[in-house]
Parts: structure tokens; sequence; C-alpha cells
């Protein structure tokens, strides 16, 4: 089964600093959008996978990891997964970058949720 | 050539068997491994299902081993498939789905079943054990249509199972046939105070109660006891015991007790099949708890791989009841006899109590309740044997309540035997963190935790951990001090400012780069400390990076659990005005502050303001951020002093709130706290600051190093001046001095402790020349802070990517 998608833009590529997360709302989602030292941009949703949670996109950003702002567990900012000695996986969606605007895409079903 | 390799079916994909699975891996048993499991789940930790009930884990988290570790590891599991005979002619294990396979040796580790008592009514709706995930589950369900239950059992598994009832908001009865709950593990004493706490928890009692009946129709309604009485009840949880699960090996016409019957090698009476867990029975004893099964398995992996081992010689038992703030513990023997000398402390106040048995001055069995930081120790003690003696005395007993605030010694790690288990939760043992350390160079907990899972899941063992870490690295454990400042670089902190120094290095990219960081942009560890360091060396220069920050000092405020954050703006000394008051108050209401709180530093927390009204709620305070998230100055407590205390002889609330106009903004490499008092009876605490001050009659006493926080320490008093003028000037010596010398997140506790007290007045009371240098360099920094509210409105573009919520 073709799950649909939509695609949000989020803000204008200038807009986010390098290596400092931004929060927004795309239809009921909250997301933690990041712009890594390479200019890449990665979006999560703005909520740890740790059993207590928590906001996320005031972490700090190292590379294409970053580490969660109340329980420092480190996560990868490609996959979601949450690195050794903790296990976990955060919600991640792609993002594209189109004529300086930032686009992320979400599966219908999340964005309605 | 590859000799083929032998088949060992493993029927049982728990704990026990595939903790032995694991072990035969590690010692590189050489078999062709299947498995196979009767639940749907992968092998999970069943010790930890109280957790979950509780809530403060799931299920995902208590998964031991995914299906990826048995595709890593060449496993062939089959999960939801039960074995029903052994087949010891054409040594066949055969399941109820049809399949044989063939076994050159195989592991019979099938567990228990909740033991269901067989009275009328047990097989009702609404009546389950609390043994697997389904019963968990079960239990979550029912939580949250029914609102009555019973827990039938006054065990350790039916008090957490009760517990974690009343944690989902059940109204919960424990039915127990005694007098005294957990009454195989602990004394009278220990029982009632355990009833006690429990009680104040929200768990009701209804003790010495036997059930007779469960009523109801389909469902289950209630309890009638044997003396008549009812109690109304719409879900029933038994948890009264275990019951070996050995039908397979009866069917299969093996030897079985109320366990199967194993030797000490774990053989049981048909040739090449084993046993392991909580189904097998060894001399005699069946065994409930997670140690033994890990010291069988042990055994088992190291006979099946052909490594020489002694035999299993049975465990001694110790239990731990895992509910948050209901802290007991107990290990051999304990109940009292005549034999017994018997070493007690009982503490009402504290609810505390402590039990030491000896038998011909040995250690044989100990109970504790209330605190149980000496019970890995105690474990130790009664597994050895240990003989006791006056310096064991000391330790296990200490001097009575919060002991004087250093850090307990713990009893030596050298004598715990290789294969003794450290960590109960994933089974390691003493070796297998040793060889962790010598194989890995290894030099930290975090390490050890990523590579063997010790302290992963409940955290009890760390301090063993510690411990057997500071055993193994011994002198190097020393050496390994020059250990670098994160697992990013081996540079130590003087490492690296020597390094900046030399090199003028700008910022932390060039020091990373430069310095070969393994992680080319760092971690959350070594940012903010290269960040700060560089801050230290080029005080006009350095740009401070707001990415290098930890959050509360990038938003300067606080953030909470939920994402909110919590305001505190400057009160100079802790003094404020009507009219300031006034603005707090007005600023609350209009942003809908959760809670207005007075600071242990006599400040007001703003709590629970929105992370996009924070700008707006600095705005309109127009008050200066009082820094209670920073690395630095953030408050000076004072008492009320001359001005109208009848005993003060100096003014205190003056002197403290120039000292903290004077010090406020600047970083620090942890945070920092002054207190100022204008006579010796320090109603503001200088005793536990970082720098404390007493007035008297003829000027002022300084102390420094002192601290409250999580290591307590009573500062040192460091000198005794004349004039404001030199108080001033010490201060100024003593923090800059800290600021150049100290490690980022070393409070001064720390920092006197490492550096020497005498050393610190040897470079600041020693040499005016020194002193006054450090005065006019902490006044050259003090000169390049601005208040980062009022920066931070200044700058749009900033505040609107770090405060603003887009929607789109």
């Amino acid at each position: 089964m073709e799950l649909s998608s939509r695609e949000y833009a989020v803000g204008a590529a200038d807009d986010f600093m390098l290596q400092i997360g931004r929060v927004v709302n795309a239809g009921e989602v909250e997301l933690a959008i990041f712009r890594t030292s390479d200019g890449a941009f990665y979006a999560v949703e703005n909520h740890s996978p740790h059993p207590k949670g928590g906001p996320l996109a005031e972490g700090i950003v190292s590379g294409y990891y970053l580490y969660d702002p109340l329980h420092d567990w480190k996560i990868d900012l490609r996959t979601g997964e949450v690195q050794a000695p903790d296990r976990g996986q955060a919600t991640v969606h792609p993002v594209t970058v189109d004529g300086g605007v930032v686009k992320v895409s979400l599966p219908e079903a999340v964005a309605r949720l | 050539m590859t000799a083929e390799r032998e088949k060992l079916v493993l029927i049982g994909n728990g704990m026990a068997g595939v903790g032995t699975i694991e072990q035969i891996l590690k010692l590189g048993g050489a078999y062709d491994i299947t498995v196979f499991g009767s639940e749907p789940h992968p092998n999970y930790n069943r010790i930890m299902l109280s957790y979950v009930l509780e809530g403060s884990k799931t299920i995902e988290d208590i998964i031991l081993n995914d299906h990826q570790w048995y595709e890593d590891n060449h496993i062939t599991l089959h999960t939801g498939t039960t074995v029903i005979r052994i087949d010891e002619n054409n040594r066949q294990v055969v399941t109820d789905t049809g399949l044989s396979v063939h076994y050159d040796k195989a592991i019979i580790a099938t567990g228990s079943n909740s033991f269901i008592l067989p009275v009328p009514g047990s097989t009702k709706e609404g009546v389950v054990g609390f043994r697997d995930i389904a019963d968990c589950d079960a239990m979550l369900a029912a939580a949250k249509q029914y609102r009555t239950a019973a827990v039938i059992g006054g065990g350790l598994l039916g008090l957490e199972a009760a517990k974690g009832l009343v944690n989902l908001g059940m109204d919960v009865t424990v039915v127990h046939l005694l007098e005294d709950l957990m009454e195989r593990q602990l004394d009278r004493t220990a029982s009632s105070m355990l009833q006690a706490e429990l009680a104040r928890q929200g768990v009701k009692f209804a003790m010495g109660k036997q059930t007779a009946e469960l009523t109801g129709e389909e469902r289950v309604t209630g309890l009638r006891f044997s003396d008549g009485s009812e109690l109304p009840a719409e879900f029933v949880v038994m948890a009264v015991g275990i019951k070996p699960n050995v039908q397979l090996a009866k069917d299969s016409g093996i030897t079985v007790n109320r366990g199967i019957v194993v030797n000490d090698y774990l053989q049981t009476s048909m040739a090449d099949v084993y046993s392991v867990g909580e189904c097998t029975e060894h001399r005699g004893t069946c065994y409930g708890l997670v140690a033994p099964l890990f010291e069988q398995g042990m055994v088992l992996a190291k006979h099946l791989s052909g490594v020489p081992t002694p035999g299993y010689e049975g465990s001694v038992v110790a239990t731990k009841l895992k509910i948050s703030g209901v802290d007991v513990f107990s290990a051999g023997e304990f109940t009292e006899t005549a034999e017994h000398t018997v070493i007690s402390a009982k503490d009402e106040w504290k609810r505390t109590y402590k039990k030491i048995l000896l038998k011909n001055n040995i250690i044989v069995g100990a109970v504790l309740f209330g605190d149980v930081t000496e019970s890995a120790s105690l474990q130790k003690l009664v597994k050895q044997a240990t003989e006791m003696t006056d310096e064991i005395y000391g330790e296990v007993m200490g001097t009575g309540c919060c002991g004087g605030g250093g850090a307990k010694k713990g009893l030596s790690v050298e004598a715990m035997a290789d294969e003794e288990i450290v960590c109960g939760c994933n089974g390691v043992t003493k070796k297998a963190i040793v060889d962790a350390v010598t194989e890995n160079g290894f030099t930290t907990v975090d390490e050890i935790k990523a590579c063997t899972g010790a302290t992963r899941s409940c955290g009890g063992c760390k301090p063993v951990v510690e411990q057997i870490l500071q055993f193994v690295l011994g002198d190097s454990f020393q050496q390994s001090a020059k250990q670098g400042i994160c697992s990013c670089t081996p540079l130590s902190r003087d490492e690296i400012v020597a390094e900046i120094t030399a090199k003028g290095l700008r910022t932390t990219k060039e020091v990373m780069h430069v310095l070969d960081w393994k992680q080319p942009e760092g971690c959350s560890k070594c940012r903010p400390a290269v960040n700060y360091y560089l801050g230290i060396i080029y005080p006009e220069t350095h740009e401070d990076e707001k990415e290098s920050r930890f959050v509360n000092e990038r938003m300067s405020a606080n953030i909470q659990k939920d994402g909110t954050y919590t305001v505190v703006p400057r009160m100079y000394g802790g003094v404020t005005t009507p009219e300031d008051l006034k603005r707090i108050a007005d600023v609350s209401l209009k942003y809908d502050v959760k809670v207005v709180k007075v600071t242990g530093g006599q400040r007001l927390d703003l709590i629970g303001v929105k992370k996009e009204d924070v700008p707006k709620v600095w705005e309109e305070l127009d008050m200066p951020s009082g820094y209670a998230y920073a690395k630095s100055l953030r408050t000076v407590k004072t008492c009320v002093g001359s001005q109208f205390c009848r005993f003060g002889t100096q003014d205190s609330m003056e002197m403290g709130a120039q000292l903290e106009r004077k010090y406020e903004r600047l970083d620090m490499p942890a945070k920092f706290k002054m207190a100022v008092n204008g006579c010796p009876r320090n109603c503001a605490e200088s005793c536990t600051k970082d720098i404390g001050i007493v007035g008297n009659d003829g000027g002022w006493e300084v102390f420094i190093g002192g601290n409250g926080g999580i290591k307590p320490r009573i500062a040192d008093a460091f000198c005794k001046v004349r004039t404001d003028e030199e108080l001033v000037e010490v201060c100024s010596a003593v923090m800059q001095y800290y600021r150049e010398t100290g490690n980022y997140l070393e409070r001064t506790s720390e920092w006197v402790e490492r550096m020497g007290l005498e050393h610190i007045q040897s470079v600041i009371l020693g040499s005016d020349d020194n002193r006054k240098e450090l005065a006019a360099r902490i006044d050259f920094a003090l000169a390049q802070v601005s208040d980062p509210w009022k920066k931070m409105l200044d700058d749009n573009s900033t505040r609107t990517a770090l405060f603003e919520q887009t929607r789109v």
C-alpha cells in the first residue's frame, strides 16, 4: 500500500542558525528542525524517545548527532536512532531545500493524526 | 578441515537459557544453536516487569536480546513454539507445530509459572498471575476499566504488583496468609516497617486471611476468606509463588521432584540434557530469583564449552524489592535463634533498620530497610562467610546519621570471586567487568556499561562497578586522571588549555580540528568546556558560541521537564522592593506563570513560562537576569545584618548586594554561590557556599569550598581581613584563580580538595602582587560582560530563531 505524504514549507533556509534547533508546527505535528554545520537540514518530531519525554529542539548538535537537552541521550539526526548505551528511536521526516525554502514531507496519516 | 559443529537446542527463551547461550558465545563454544520459546516475544528481562507496571519502563526497554541479536549470532529462533517432548532414542526435540530437531546437547530452561491457588472461582475472568508480559498487559488494561483490586500474596512479587496497581490509580488490598509481609526474606521488625511504609503509599492490607473462594459469576467480584469475611475486588492478582514448569521433562521421562532434578553440572537424568533456571531443582532447592540462574548458567556454559570449572554449589539468595522509594534488602539467614549473635540498629525517625546475624562470629545473614547502600557489601560478606572484624563493623554499621560528608570507603572488592554477579539485572560478573577494563582500556563506568550492560538497568550496582574499576586500575587509576575531558579526546583540561595558548587556537572548531578530536564537532561534554576555556584565555575577543551552550545558558532561563521555562530576576543580596514585587506579580499574572517560588538562594522563581513568552516576560519585568541557570555567580545570600539585627556587627545586606553587583554575569567553571553574614551566628549559612563570609567586630572571615549540594562539604576557613576593600580583593583573587585553574563543571568543593587549601592560600595570601594581578584580571574580564536579556531583546534574528514557534 502506498502511503501518501504532504509537504510543508517550514521557512527560508536563512532563518535557521547553524547547529541551533528551531520548533515548527506542521499540521498537527511539532517538529524540531536542525541545520548541521555542513548546511544540511534535518527534521525530528520534537519529542524525546526517553521514557520521560521532553523537547529535543534545544539540544546540542555535533556533526549529525543531537544531544537530548534534558537527558543527554545521543540521537542520530539522519535516522532518529538513539546511540548506545541508551536505546530508542526518535521519529524523523525527510527534508528538502528547494530554491532556498526548507520543506518537510510528512506522511498524510501523521499530518492529520 | 572444518568439523561439523554440534547441535545445541535450548528449550525456553527466557533469561536463564539465553543467559547461558550468551556465556557460551563469549567462551567460544562451537555449537549450531536453535532456541524454542513459547512466548511470541524475543528474550526479555522478567525481573523488570515491575518497572513496566510502575510505568518507568516500557516493554521495549526490557527486551534483552532483539531479533537482530539472534541473527547476528547465527541462532535459529522459533518463537510461539512449544516443545512437547524430548525423544532420547532419536536425540530429537519435538514441538507442538510438528517440528523435530536433532540435538547433540539440549538445555531445558522452561522457567516457572505463577502458582494459581486451587480455590473455587480461581478460573474466573479477571484473575491473573504476575509472571509475564501478558499478565502485565492484563493489569494495565484492568486499571483503566476497574477500580478495586486484590493481590493475594504479601511476598516480593505481590507487593510489587500491588504498588504498580496503586500507581495506576486502583484501590488495592494485599491479602496475606500470615501476619508478616515477605516473611521468607524479612524479620518481624523489617516486615512491620515495610507494611507501614506501603500503607503510607496507599496500599491496604488484609493480614492473616486465607482465601477460601473467589466470588462472582463469569467475572470475579470479590474474595471470601476462611473466617467468613469478604473483600470486594473487580480484579485479582495471584502472587502466591511460582511453580517450576516441568511438564516437558516429566513427559520425556526425566526425573522430576518439585523441579527438574540436576547435579552440580546441571545435568538431568537424561544423557546430554541439561536444565537451568527456575524449572530446576538443585540439592533440593528451586530458586525463584535472578542471581542463582546466572550462576547456574555460568557453570553450564563453561561445562558445555569445555572450560574447566568447579560445579555449582547453590546460591546465597538476596532480595531487593523493586518499588520506588521503598528500599528493602535481605540476604542469607534473618531469623534469630539462640545460636546467632545479632547486631542491629533501628531508627524510627529516619525509618531505617539494619540487622546483621553472626554465627560463631561469621556473618551469615543481613536485613536492611530504608537505606540499602550497604546491600552489595553485605551480600558479599554473607556469601563468603566472612568473619566479623572491628574494621568491617565500622564500615557497615557506620557512625550513625549522615556520616560526615565524605564518600564512604567501600569494602574491598579484591576478595570478590571472579564469577560473582555484580549486576543482577543483566547477569554481569566481576570477571566480565575486570576483562572489559583490562582488554579495552576502559576507565569509566559508562564505557563498562556500554560494553557489558552492567548498571544499565536499576543502577544499584554502580558503586561496586566503580570500586572494581578503581581496584583494577590501581595506580593507573591515578595516572588516568590524565584521561581526556570526554571520550572525544585523550587530552586533559590542562593539556587542552596549554595547546590553545601555545598554538593560538581561537574557536572550538579549530581546537577540535587541530587537536585531532575523535568526533570532529565534539559532544555535549567537551563543546561547552572548550567554549569556556577559550573565554577565559581570550576574555576580550572570544565570541561566545551559543551552539556550544547548554540549553539553559543559551536561552538564559531554566528548562523544565515539560519544556516550559523558569525565569528568575536578580535580587541583589536577596533584597527587593514593593515596586519590583508588584511588577513581578503583574507579569506573572499576565503570562500565566504556574508557580512563584522562593529559591534556596533568596530569589523568586517564576516557573512554567512558555518558551515563546520568555522574551516578553524579560522585557516587561525589565530586571537583570538572575543567572539561575548559569555556570557563574548565582546568588549572594545574606542575613539582616547590622542594619536591623540586634546581633549584627557588619552590614551584610549591603556587602552582599555589592559583591553580587560586582561579580554577576561572569563565566565560571561551575555554578558559584556566596553568602554574607553580619555575625558569627551565620544565619545565611556561609559554611555551604563557594565563598562564605562572616562578619565580626573587627572585620570579616572568609571561608571557601563549601557545598550543600550533591556532595556536601563544609567550607574551609581561608583567611581574616579587616577592611571591606581587602575582602573584595580576596574574593576577586579566589574567584579568578578558580576560573583560571578549575576544570569545567568542577565545583570549588572539588577544586579546593584537588589543589589543596594551603596551595591556594599561598598563591593568594602569600604574595600581594599575585593577589592584585588576579584581581586585576577578573576586573578586566568583568568589563566585557553585559546582561543577556537586554542583549537578546536587541537582537531580533537570534531571538526569533531561538524562541519563536512557527506554524505552517
